[in-house]
């Protein structure tokens, strides 16, 4: 696994990539066909939300993840990642992913909330995973408390996601995204699934109402108004040396070059 | 009228029975000042400084220098009931709960940034125009103990608040101080009181912050500007302007109103910038606590070089006879720098012994009729961008999209390639500028306009340009290669030995220049075109 | 370059070219009032200034392009602060650009050396007030004084002494003992291995004596991260890999290079980023660096559980945590 990252940014890596993708859904995909017509009954046995989503994941989502989410070489298993890891991937846009060669971002959702949660529930059933929750459900505003979520987020969050919740640069590329669209559901399925480079925080390390503290501290940084003028992206002293070259230097030296010069 | 007359003579008599600065004073007030954008810079830095004095001042009211832990309450609601240093507590008070207090704090800080940002321009305008030629020696020092106060004094004012971004530039700071050899964890343990952060490192750094390095620089600024004022301004080169005079206004009224005025003009930027722009928002850091750390932790841009350096450091650490030196944080920290601010003090005297030139210069140099001090020049500033580059190195990997490893690896070979890749190039474009006054003079400027010879040839008529650009031209100075005594092609030892022969060689290289026209070849090919 | 060759010479000082406003009594007069003006808008700055200061609310917001939601008293007092100051400059440049005099002065310079004889004048000065100390033939002064001034440094140092204790191995030790359990950061809570999920990290610090408060100087040594990983990921010697528990791994969140806290761990590739010079460890080889200005890996901590399943320390760390001093020895 060490060294394939290594070799993750040799010229040939995405042509190899590539082959072994196709190579791979080849494979799964005759292996896939040839299972027991047992399991298949089985499935089709659950509820017609998990078909659905099964049918949904068939077109859109085996051709990386494997017709049944076992995962393939290029993505991984889904099995036993909850629905909670289906609604936060499928919900920001982040799954199905566009663009293989970067790290999957949030865009516009391809499917919506019925279709996420078909999805989610089909994920679910194949073996048991965090549950996913609703923005209704988390109760944040009632039972959060900032100044303890701002507690916790600096010691558990601050260092990818930067002071103000705005994102932060990862190593090789990889980046920790802002979180200025962030939905307390989404906030809270991050949390306990750990997508992409992000790890879990177990309830148990972090309590579910340490959580809802968290996502009111959020909601508060996404709604900060600008106290003392242009936020300058809240990423601290590199924007603030440019404008003071640009903006500042700049208006006194023109005001310099006004003032030397000779009236006519 | 005659009112007027009365009441000034009526002042100017005052003063005088008092002190007998009449003539003193006559002479001073028409005092001649020569007029030019960057000639403003300094005063930009002088202004700011002032500017700090009277901000910090109101800041001093309410802010309370200690690490004794309160409970915030507040109006900032995020932060409320935290648990933070006083110091932290009452930065927050001054934000929100003092009307204009958070302004007066951007206008202090804005203040700071553009007080070194004028430092750096202003130093850079007299390196690169040779205003530190003798007799000007003693200010390029204190200029150069100047801007390293500035570090210093703008470094300890952004940690006095306690927040979490400053606290980290402490916490790296007594790194730097503990990685000293032999005394580094004792000095550490004198600064902090103990052991890292301690109670009593804010309180101490306040009084070096308020009072010790703010006398210091009113003293040093005091002689920099009596020197300026005894040595009278340098002058850009141009007709009429020479070695023994100096062109320009005279203080009373004219400079006085201009200067005065600017210094409210810089003012008000600076509230300006302090009224629309956020800056050092400390209550989105947080207090200061050495388990928590925020993405993308960066000093304040003067600092950002140092910073840079630090991160593309090669990790090397040495650990013998149960001891270690940490190279990593030495070389970057405080060997690098350290050479590169002595070299930048030395630098008159390394030019004079290169030059052998021990005359007093009162025009400045068009920095192209100088291509080695230019191109020096270009190359350290290329050092410092590349260095300043990786000190934001995560903050651009962001927002452009490219890795953190990525720019660390460019810039850790860019900062040796590039530099004399800088050098090459901008000495290159100085001889190209000065062939290209050379043409301007000796062939006159473009028209555009096209003639056709008897002959059927068309031509492009050239029109000579006026005698005051060819004087402004063609005025400087060529130096000449020194000759080292006794280095013949007979074979003769050369008794100056090496130095003397590095000294020539240098020398020879810093003489490379095209030549002056001169009203003789001028008159030639005037000659050959009639 | 040939001395016979004849230079350019100094056409002398430009003739001096009037402005309009010297000569039209009417541009003269569009110059005052723009002057005036210029001083109006500062006094209309400092009515804002006042104005904003007694009548806007302090929480007042109103929403601009660019600045986003802002603060209307900040913002008026900024800006009215701004406009009363620069304004009065503009006047006071333009007053002097358009109607006070424009004429170029010249005055001469001379060379900062004195006149010769002032110079040998000095210079004689020097050598007889030096004479009459006779410092030339009384060596045993010259050399007691010598003495005297390059002890006297000695004293702002001793006096110095008192500003700190001595560092005795405090750098060397931190809070961690035999036994100690790991407690979450914040919340204080003990932690169980079934508390952390494969993936998961915890932000733990020691449990300190009962009594003793939990101080930012032991935070600032003691501070951990726990990450939890599945066993066969480690690639760690026998020694160091029982120092994990059931894949849970340890570290000092200290820095070793300058201090920052590393806490920025990639579930993905298993390392640890320190997000102030980027050093980047790897978990999986007891934060081997791999990257950055970071010589040495991050201090592991020996882990296993108590009697009551609670996760705590085997022993102290084994080394020094933080950044490099002189008395370390590895």
């Amino acid at each position: 696994m060490k060294r394939l990252s290594r070799y993750r940014r040799h010229k040939f890596a995405g042509p190899a990539v590539l082959l072994a993708a196709l190579f791979t859904i080849g494979t799964t995909f005759s292996i896939a066909t040839a299972l027991p017509s047992q399991q298949r009954m089985e499935v089709s046995a659950q509820t017609t939300m998990v078909e659905e989503g099964k049918q949904i994941f068939a077109r859109g989502c085996s051709s990386c993840h494997g017709l049944n989410a076992e995962g393939g070489a290029i993505a991984p298993s889904l099995i036993g990642v909850g629905a909670a890891s289906v609604d936060f991937q499928v919900g920001t846009g982040r799954m199905p992913m566009a663009d293989m060669s970067q790290q999957a971002m949030r865009k516009k959702p391809v499917y919506n909330e019925q279709e996420t949660a078909a999805l989610a529930a089909y994920v679910a059933s194949l073996a048991p995973g965090p549950a996913s929750v609703t923005n209704a459900s988390l109760t944040w505003e009632r039972d959060g408390n900032v100044a303890q979520g701002g507690e916790l987020f600096r010691t558990n969050c601050a260092m990818c996601h930067n002071f103000a919740a705005q994102g932060g640069a990862l190593s090789n590329g990889k980046y920790a995204p802002t979180l200025m669209d962030a939905q307390p559901k989404q906030i809270y399925e991050a949390m306990i699934t750990g997508p992409q480079s992000m790890p879990k925080f177990s309830n148990n390390t972090i309590t579910p109402a340490e959580k809802l503290s968290i996502i009111k501290w959020i909601k508060a940084a996404q709604n900060e108004p600008s106290l003392g003028g242009a936020s300058l992206g809240r990423v601290g002293p590199v924007t603030e040396g440019l404008l003071v070259w640009t903006l500042g230097l700049g208006l006194l030296i023109g005001v310099a070059v006004w003032l030397a010069a000779k009236a006519r | 009228m005659s009112a007027k007359n009365r009441i000034a003579s009526g002042v100017a008599g005052y003063v005088d029975d008092r002190t007998g600065a009449a003539k003193w004073l006559k002479k001073n007030l028409t005092k001649v000042f020569p007029d030019h954008w960057s000639f403003m810079l300094g005063e930009i830095a002088l202004y700011s400084f002032i500017i700090l004095l009277l901000s910090g001042t109101f800041l001093t009211f309410w802010f309370d220098p200690s690490q004794r832990e309160v409970i915030y309450n507040g109006s900032y609601a995020p932060l409320s009931h935290v648990t933070m240093s006083a110091s932290y507590a009452s930065t927050l008070h001054i934000s929100f709960d003092v009307r204009g207090g958070l302004l007066m704090r951007q206008i202090h800080h804005w203040a700071a940034l553009i007080f070194m940002a004028a430092i750096v321009a202003h130093l850079l305008r007299v390196f690169f125009t040779g205003a530190f030629r003798k007799p000007r020696e003693f200010n390029w020092l204190i200029g150069v103990g100047l801007v390293t106060l500035g570090i210093v004094e703008g470094f300890l004012g952004y940690s006095l608040p306690d927040d979490l971004l400053s606290g980290t530039g402490i916490r790296i700071a007594e790194a730097i101080l503990q990685a000293i050899p032999v005394v580094g964890s004792y000095l550490s343990f004198f600064a902090f009181g103990g052991a890292f952060p301690g109670h009593v490192f804010i309180p101490r750094i306040y009084t070096v912050h308020v009072l010790l390095l703010p006398g210091i620089f009113l003293a040093l600024i005091t002689i920099h500007l009596m020197l300026v004022w005894y040595q009278k301004h340098t002058q850009y080169p141009g007709p009429g302007r020479t070695e023994q005079n100096v062109v320009g206004y005279p203080l009373m009224p004219v400079y006085m109103a201009k200067a005065g005025g600017f210094f409210f003009i810089v003012f008000g930027v600076t509230a300006f910038l302090g009224g629309v722009a956020s800056i050092n928002p400390i209550w989105l850091y947080g207090p200061y606590t050495p388990g928590q750390i925020s993405a993308g932790s960066q000093p304040d841009w003067y600092m950002g070089w140092l910073d840079g350096l630090v991160r593309m450091s090669p990790p090397i650490e040495t650990h013998a006879f149960g001891h270690t030196i940490s190279w990593n944080i030495l070389l970057p920290g405080l060997i690098l720098p350290g050479i590169l601010f002595t070299g930048m003090a030395l630098y008159p005297f390394i030019e004079s012994w290169i030059t052998g030139d021990k005359r007093e210069h009162h025009l400045l140099d068009r920095p192209r009729n100088v291509p080695n001090r230019t191109a020096l020049g270009a190359m350290s500033l290329t050092f410092m961008m590349i260095s300043l580059i990786n000190g934001g190195n995560d903050i651009i990997a962001t927002h452009f999209h490219l890795t953190i490893n990525g720019i660390m690896w460019f810039t850790r070979i860019g900062l040796i390639v590039v530099p004399p890749i800088a050098f090459v190039i901008t000495k290159r474009i100085c001889l190209s500028l000065q062939r290209a006054d050379r043409e301007l003079v000796l062939h006159g400027k473009e028209t555009g306009r096209l003639v056709m010879l008897p002959h059927g040839e068309f031509v492009e008529v050239h029109e000579p340009i006026s005698a005051q650009k060819a004087w402004t031209l063609t005025q400087h100075l060529q130096p000449e290669a020194l000759m080292v005594e006794g280095a013949d092609e007979n074979g003769v030892r050369n008794p100056a030995g090496l130095k003397g022969k590095i000294r020539a060689r240098i020398s020879k290289a810093n003489a490379e220049q095209v030549a002056a026209p001169t009203l003789t070849e001028f008159k030639e090919l005037e000659g050959g075109h009639h | 370059m040939s001395n016979e060759l004849q230079k350019f010479t100094d056409p002398g000082l430009p003739a001096h070219v009037h402005r309009k406003a010297d000569s039209d009594p009417k541009a003269a007069k569009a110059a005052e009032k723009q002057v005036a003006i210029l001083f109006l808008l500062s006094a209309i700055g400092t009515v804002m200034l006042i104005g904003s200061y007694i009548f806007v609310k302090s929480n007042k917001f109103i929403y601009l392009p660019i600045l986003g939601d802002t603060n209307l008293q900040q913002l008026l007092l900024g800006v009215g602060m701004a406009m009363s100051l620069f304004f009065i400059g503009m006047g006071a440049v333009h007053w002097a650009k358009t109607l006070m005099s424009d004429t170029e002065v010249i005055a001469q310079r001379h060379e900062m050396r004195s006149e010769p004889e002032d110079r040998t004048d000095f210079v004689e000065t020097v050598k007889e007030q030096a004479a009459l100390a006779n410092l030339g033939r009384r060596t045993l002064i010259k050399r007691s004084l010598g003495l005297s001034l390059g002890l006297i440094g000695l004293s702002p140092l001793i006096l110095l002494r008192d500003l700190g204790p001595l560092p005795k191995n405090q750098l060397a030790t931190t809070d961690w003992a035999k036994g100690t359990r790991l407690l979450t950061d914040p919340g204080d809570r003990p932690i169980k291995p079934s508390d952390l999920e494969v993936g998961s990290v915890a932000q733990v610090l020691p449990a300190l004596p009962t009594g003793t408060e939990r101080t930012l100087e032991n935070i600032g040594k003691d501070a951990v991260l726990l990450i939890r990983l599945r066993p066969e990921d480690f690639q760690l010697s026998p020694e160091r890999l029982s120092w994990t528990h059931e894949g849970i791994i340890a570290f000092s969140k200290i820095c070793s290079h300058m201090g920052c806290a590393v806490a920025l761990y990639e579930q993905q590739t298993k390392h640890l980023l320190c997000p102030c010079h980027q050093s980047t460890f790897d978990v999986t080889r007891a934060a081997k660096v791999i990257f950055g200005p970071a010589a040495r890996p991050l201090p592991q901590l020996a882990i296993t559980v108590d009697a009551e399943g609670y996760l705590v320390a085997q022993q102290p760390f084994t080394e020094p945590v933080g950044p490099s001093f002189w008395e370390r020895s590895s």
